[in-house]
This record gives C-alpha cells, sequence and structure tokens, in this order.
C-alpha cells in the first residue's frame, strides 16, 4: 500500500517534471548540435561550439540583446520605486475614502490582457506625440513606459504585502530613539522590506525581458528587443543560434534565481527566528 | 520652593508632600477616536523618581495614555508636561522620553551594540563616547558578551534586556515601559521585576509602566493608577490600593475579594453596622464611613482575612455558617469556596503553615469570620 502510493507520487512528480524540463533540456542539447537543421542531430561533428561563436558575431541579436537589457534594467529600476511608494501609501495610509478601489485599481493591471495595455499605450503615445510632441516617435522610451505600466502593479503588490507583517513598532522605536521620519524610512524600514523590493526588481526585469505583446505595440524602428527579433526569426526557420541564446538564458537565469532565493531562504529565517 | 533635583529618589512620599513639584503633570488630558474616548479628562502627577504602573484591563486606555506620554499620539485636549516643559505636541523624536516597547521592536537588522548605541548615533554623540556609553549599559543589563549578535539569536529575556539598554542608555528623563514583562514566562518575569526595580533606583530615571498584570503592578510600583473606561478610578500605593480601594471595581480588579452588598443600620462616627442580606448576617466594621443614611453599600473582605474553623467563635458580628463546597490546593496555600445558607458562596484562603494540618474537607460545615477592622465599606 505505502509503496504503491510512494510509487504513484514518483510517477506524478517524474510526469510533472518532465512535463516542465524536457523542452528545455532538448533545446540546450540541440545547442551543441553541429547541423543547421535543428530536428537532426549530427553525430559525426556533434557536440561543438560553432553556433555559440556564430551568435557572439550576430550583430543583429546583440543589439536586440543589448535594447532588451536597457528597458529591462530601467523598467525595473523605474518600477521599484514607483511600485514601492504606492504600495507605501496603500499600506500606510490611514482607510481613507476610496482606498478599496485604489487598491483593486493598481492590481488591474496584471489580469489586462496585455493586447489592450498595448493598444491603449500606442494610442496614447500617438496622440501625445500629435498634441505636445512628446514621445517623439516610439523607441526605447516608450517601450519602457509601457513595461513599466504593468510592471509596477507587480512590484506595488509584493511591498503591500511585504508591508502588511511590518510590525510598525519598530518604525516607531527609531522614533522614539531620535530619528527624523525620512531617517527612519532610509535606515530601518527600507534594509527590512529590502527583499521585498528585490524580488520585486526581479520580476519587473523578468516581465520586461521576455515581454513581446506590448513592446511590439510600442517599440519603433530600430529598437527591437530579443523576444521581438527571436519571434520574427523562427517565422522563417529555427536558427541553431535562438537555441544557443536560450541556453545561454536559462544558465544566467539559474545562476540567479538559486543565488537570490538562497540569500532571501538566509535573511527570511533570521527575520522568522527575530519574530 | 524645593529643588526637585536635590531629592533623592527614594521611597519617601512625595505625592503626599504639596512642596515637591511634580515631574510629570497631565492637565486633563482627553483622546478621542470618532465617538470613543479612549482616555477621558484625565489629570494626573507623577514625580521624579517613581515607578508609576497603569494598570487596568485591556482596552482601559492605559496603553493610549502611554503612547500620548510618548509622543505618538496627540491628545485631542489637554496638556502634558515634563520637567516643567510643555509636551503636548512635540513628536517622539524630540522628546526627552523613550520607550520600551511590548514586542521589544529591536532592529532585526542590526547587532545588539547597534541597536543600543541607534538613539546615541541620532543624537550626534562622539563615537569614543557612543561605545563607552553602550559598553556601560550592556555590562548593567549583563549583555556583556552578547554584543555582536543579531536579535534572532538572543532568548526572550536576552531581548527584553536589549530592549531596556536600548531606551535607557540616552538617559532620559522619563522612561515609558509598555507590558515589560508580558512576554516572559513566570519564573524569569519575577526574577527580572526585582532586577527592573534595582536598575531604576541605580538610574533614578522615572518610570512609567503599563500593565494588566496586578501581581507585576503591585510588586514594580511605588504607585499604581488603575484604570477603567478612560479614566483614573483609583491612584495610590500598592497598599492603599489593596487595602483601602475606593470602589467595588477597583476591591474586584486588585486581588481577589467577597462583596457583600447590605445597608447601613448604625451609622456612627466610631463604627458602622451593615445588615445585609446576602450575607445572612450584619457587618460591623470598626471606623466610621461616609454615606447617606439607609445607603445601599458594600463591604469588601479579603480571602486572606477571613478565619475558618469548625468551632463556633466568640461574638455574633461578623460570623457566618456554611459548607464546604470546593478546594483548591495550591502548595503554599488552600483557596476554600464555601456556600452560605443565602447561596452566596464566599472565598477564603489559608496558608497551608503545617504539613499535617487538621484537614477541612468537601461538605463540611465551618465558621468563617473576621475581624472588625477587616472589612472596606464602598459607595459605588
Amino acid at each position: 500500500m505505502n509503496d504503491r502510493r510512494s510509487f504513484f507520487m514518483i510517477t506524478c512528480i517524474a510526469f510533472g517534471f518532465a512535463f516542465l524540463y524536457i523542452p528545455i533540456l532538448s533545446m540546450m542539447v540541440f545547442s551543441f548540435n553541429a547541423s543547421k537543421l535543428v530536428t537532426v542531430w549530427d553525430s559525426a561533428n556533434s557536440p561543438t561550439l560553432k553556433w555559440y561563436y556564430s551568435l557572439l558575431s550576430n550583430e543583429e541579436i546583440l543589439d536586440a540583446a543589448w535594447i532588451s537589457l536597457k528597458v529591462a534594467v530601467i523598467n525595473a529600476s523605474g518600477s521599484v520605486i514607483l511600485g514601492t511608494l504606492a504600495g507605501f501609501g496603500l499600506a500606510r495610509f490611514a482607510r481613507f475614502r476610496g482606498r478599496f478601489t485604489l487598491n483593486a485599481m493598481v492590481t488591474a493591471p496584471l489580469v489586462m490582457p496585455e493586447v489592450i495595455t498595448g493598444l491603449s499605450l500606442l494610442l496614447l503615445f500617438v496622440a501625445l506625440e500629435q498634441t505636445i510632441g512628446w514621445p517623439a516617435g516610439r523607441g526605447i522610451t516608450t517601450m519602457t513606459i509601457g513595461h513599466m505600466t504593468f510592471s509596477m502593479a507587480y512590484v506595488c503588490v509584493v511591498v503591500q504585502s511585504r508591508l502588511a507583517t511590518f510590525d510598525t513598532a519598530l518604525e516607531e522605536a527609531a522614533m522614539d530613539l531620535g530619528a527624523r521620519p525620512p531617517k527612519v524610512f532610509f535606515v530601518i524600514t527600507l534594509p527590512i522590506i529590502f527583499p521585498a523590493i528585490l524580488s520585486g526588481w526581479l520580476l519587473a526585469f523578468t516581465l520586461s525581458w521576455d515581454d513581446l505583446v506590448i513592446s511590439s505595440f510600442t517599440s519603433g524602428p530600430g529598437s527591437s528587443t530579443l523576444p521581438m527579433v527571436v519571434f520574427s526569426k523562427v517565422r522563417l526557420g529555427v536558427s541553431p543560434e535562438i537555441n544557443v541564446l536560450a541556453t545561454l538564458t536559462v544558465a544566467a537565469v539559474t545562476l540567479i534565481i538559486v543565488g537570490v532565493s538562497l540569500w532571501m531562504a538566509r535573511s527570511a529565517r533570521a527575520e522568522k527566528l527575530a519574530a | 520652593m524645593i529643588d526637585v533635583k536635590a531629592i533623592p529618589a527614594v521611597k519617601a512620599s512625595p505625592w503626599n508632600d504639596p512642596n515637591v513639584r511634580p515631574y510629570v503633570r497631565l492637565e486633563r488630558l482627553t483622546k478621542s477616536f470618532g465617538d470613543f474616548k479612549a482616555v477621558d479628562d484625565i489629570s494626573l502627577n507623577i514625580y521624579k523618581g517613581e515607578i508609576f504602573c497603569l494598570l487596568g484591563a485591556s482596552g482601559c486606555g492605559k496603553t493610549t495614555l502611554l503612547r500620548m506620554l510618548g509622543g505618538f499620539e496627540t491628545p485631542t485636549s489637554g496638556r502634558i508636561f515634563i520637567d516643567g516643559d510643555d509636551m503636548t505636541g512635540v513628536p517622539p523624536y524630540e522628546r526627552p522620553v523613550n520607550m520600551m516597547f511590548q514586542s521589544y521592536a529591536l532592529f532585526p537588522h542590526m547587532n545588539v551594540e547597534e541597536n543600543v548605541a541607534f538613539g546615541l548615533k541620532q543624537d550626534r554623540v562622539a563615537k569614543h563616547e557612543i561605545a563607552e556609553r553602550v559598553a556601560t549599559m550592556l555590562e548593567l543589563v549583563k549583555l556583556g558578551g552578547f554584543a555582536k549578535r543579531k536579535p534572532h539569536q538572543l532568548s526572550g529575556g536576552q531581548r527584553q534586556r536589549v530592549a531596556l539598554a536600548r531606551s535607557l542608555v540616552k538617559r532620559p528623563k522619563l522612561l515609558l515601559l509598555d507590558e515589560p514583562l508580558g512576554a516572559l514566562d513566570k519564573k524569569l518575569r519575577e526574577h527580572t521585576q526585582f532586577e527592573l526595580i534595582s536598575l531604576q533606583d541605580k538610574l533614578g530615571v522615572t518610570f512609567v509602566v503599563v500593565t494588566h498584570d496586578q501581581e507585576e503592578a503591585m510588586t514594580l510600583a511605588s504607585r499604581i493608577g488603575v484604570m477603567d473606561h478612560g479614566e483614573i478610578v483609583q491612584a495610590g500605593t500598592p497598599t492603599e490600593i489593596y487595602e483601602f480601594p475606593s470602589s467595588k471595581f477597583v476591591a474586584d480588579f486588585v486581588g481577589s475579594v467577597n462583596i457583600f452588598e447590605g445597608k447601613l443600620t448604625e451609622d456612627e462616627p466610631q463604627y458602622v453596622r451593615i445588615a445585609s442580606e446576602e450575607l445572612g448576617a450584619t457587618i460591623y466594621v470598626s471606623h466610621g464611613i461616609s454615606a447617606a443614611p439607609d445607603a445601599t453599600v458594600w463591604a469588601a473582605v479579603r480571602p486572606e482575612k477571613i478565619y475558618m474553623s469548625t468551632e463556633p467563635p466568640d461574638g455574633t458580628d461578623n460570623t457566618v455558617r456554611g459548607a464546604v463546597q470546593d478546594i483548591a490546593y495550591l502548595g503554599d496555600l488552600s483557596i476554600y469556596l464555601v456556600k452560605l445558607p443565602t447561596g452566596k458562596i464566599v472565598r477564603v484562603t489559608r496558608p497551608n503553615t503545617s504539613r499535617h494540618a487538621e484537614a477541612i474537607t468537601w461538605d463540611q460545615q465551618v465558621y468563617l469570620s473576621w475581624d472588625a477592622s477587616s472589612p472596606v465599606v464602598v459607595t459605588r
């Protein structure tokens, strides 16, 4: 009985993980394939790093990656500032009229279909350009603004939920000991909620890094992001370079996630013991 | 006018001396939240070197009063003076007052030393002086070897002492303590009570303590203010509060008590006699009281002041007969619940002075009696 149950469990887990990871694994394996055809394994010359070299000399992909990185970093940083401010206001302000509505409204971008967000942003940018002349044309600026509109909602939710469990006596204690409110915020509140802010930053970065729909609506000529380039290339047939790019992305993401979660687990454990 | 600073923090009774200037003065302090008055028109004087305990059930306004002293709540009306200065609208970071929070509120991202030094850093005290004062303070609370630990690496008792050190290191004029021992277990709490008193004695800082634990208040306090519904119903020394409660509420709240309702039948300056239907006997009290004739009054008798015997005592006043309904053996003393013929249950405590005392057991008929000086008569 017990054996059967554990066998069943193992099967469940195996299927689940296989479903999640076999596509990624096969893609990683094929990035070392020598053949130009993605689906044919050239066992004579594989594994090889030739597509890695070829990727590093592909200007189009590298440019797109650079644009994506710029947009993602600016978006994440901007979203963290705006989202933290909004989260702070919503979590801390005394029960003002309309607080519930504002709460619901700040999370609306999370459930809004991206096509609608993208389209409305495009219309706004066009209208703005016609009336005040800014933003002139569409490009990195409009794309970053577009990403921030939905990323900050995520950050806001993360920060708000962290502040909900924050012991306000800590801030009062700091004030009691002579620190003025701005100082209390930077020396006490901010360091304590920093893990939440960091995960908000990473979330915003990731959302921006792989966003395709809103980017497509708000980008202009010469500002194609990585997902846009990949998408357009795949339509003409998958190049093994894409496999390489994906493998490198997965590797980077894994490293960052593992590092951050180790660090967060450590500080969360410390905080739990302190509570 | 006597110089207040010249008066040492001794167990004199400055509150009885009209020449002593109060150190903390609350003038008709009120705090409302909407329609609810958390603190209702409180006027109170606290003297230098006192440990003043605000005692009351939860929701009685004691914490709100403390938070107003700390500057975390702004009074709706009334004024607060500390050492002669009007502090009513002064924010917490500019008050010569520090607070020890119930949750201790230690900064989790700073070690013990940094926690204690935080307040001094805000005042831009010189670095070497900070180090010196922090070290002295940590020695004083016996945490010398723990300077580099983070709060989560400390036990509850140690955290409590860090919080105490942090709030005392700035040498405040007034230290506010919110349920200072609430989070500690019983043994540690008793030990810490006495440590707190000796520390206060050493430093001479005036303490205002909020607690719901009457035992804690009795041990710590030079004076207790019993609070109910936002008002201080009685303020006095622990002995005054316990032996001379001014109302049924205070008598009942502080310690346990038997209360008998009755009518004044004889009202003389030297004695009074009260007929109590509830008791089924008359109560003779050997001191005069001030009440209207035929008024309904309540006589409060503490359980430890009632004698219990199997033989009838002399005299007929202050004596009733009943049957033992329940016994609780607590080791050092036993609690007996005695049911009177009227149905009233009287609580009696007896110390277990002998290991083989004559056993009074369940359902036994006993006589209860008390001295004529024991009952406290209250009119409300």
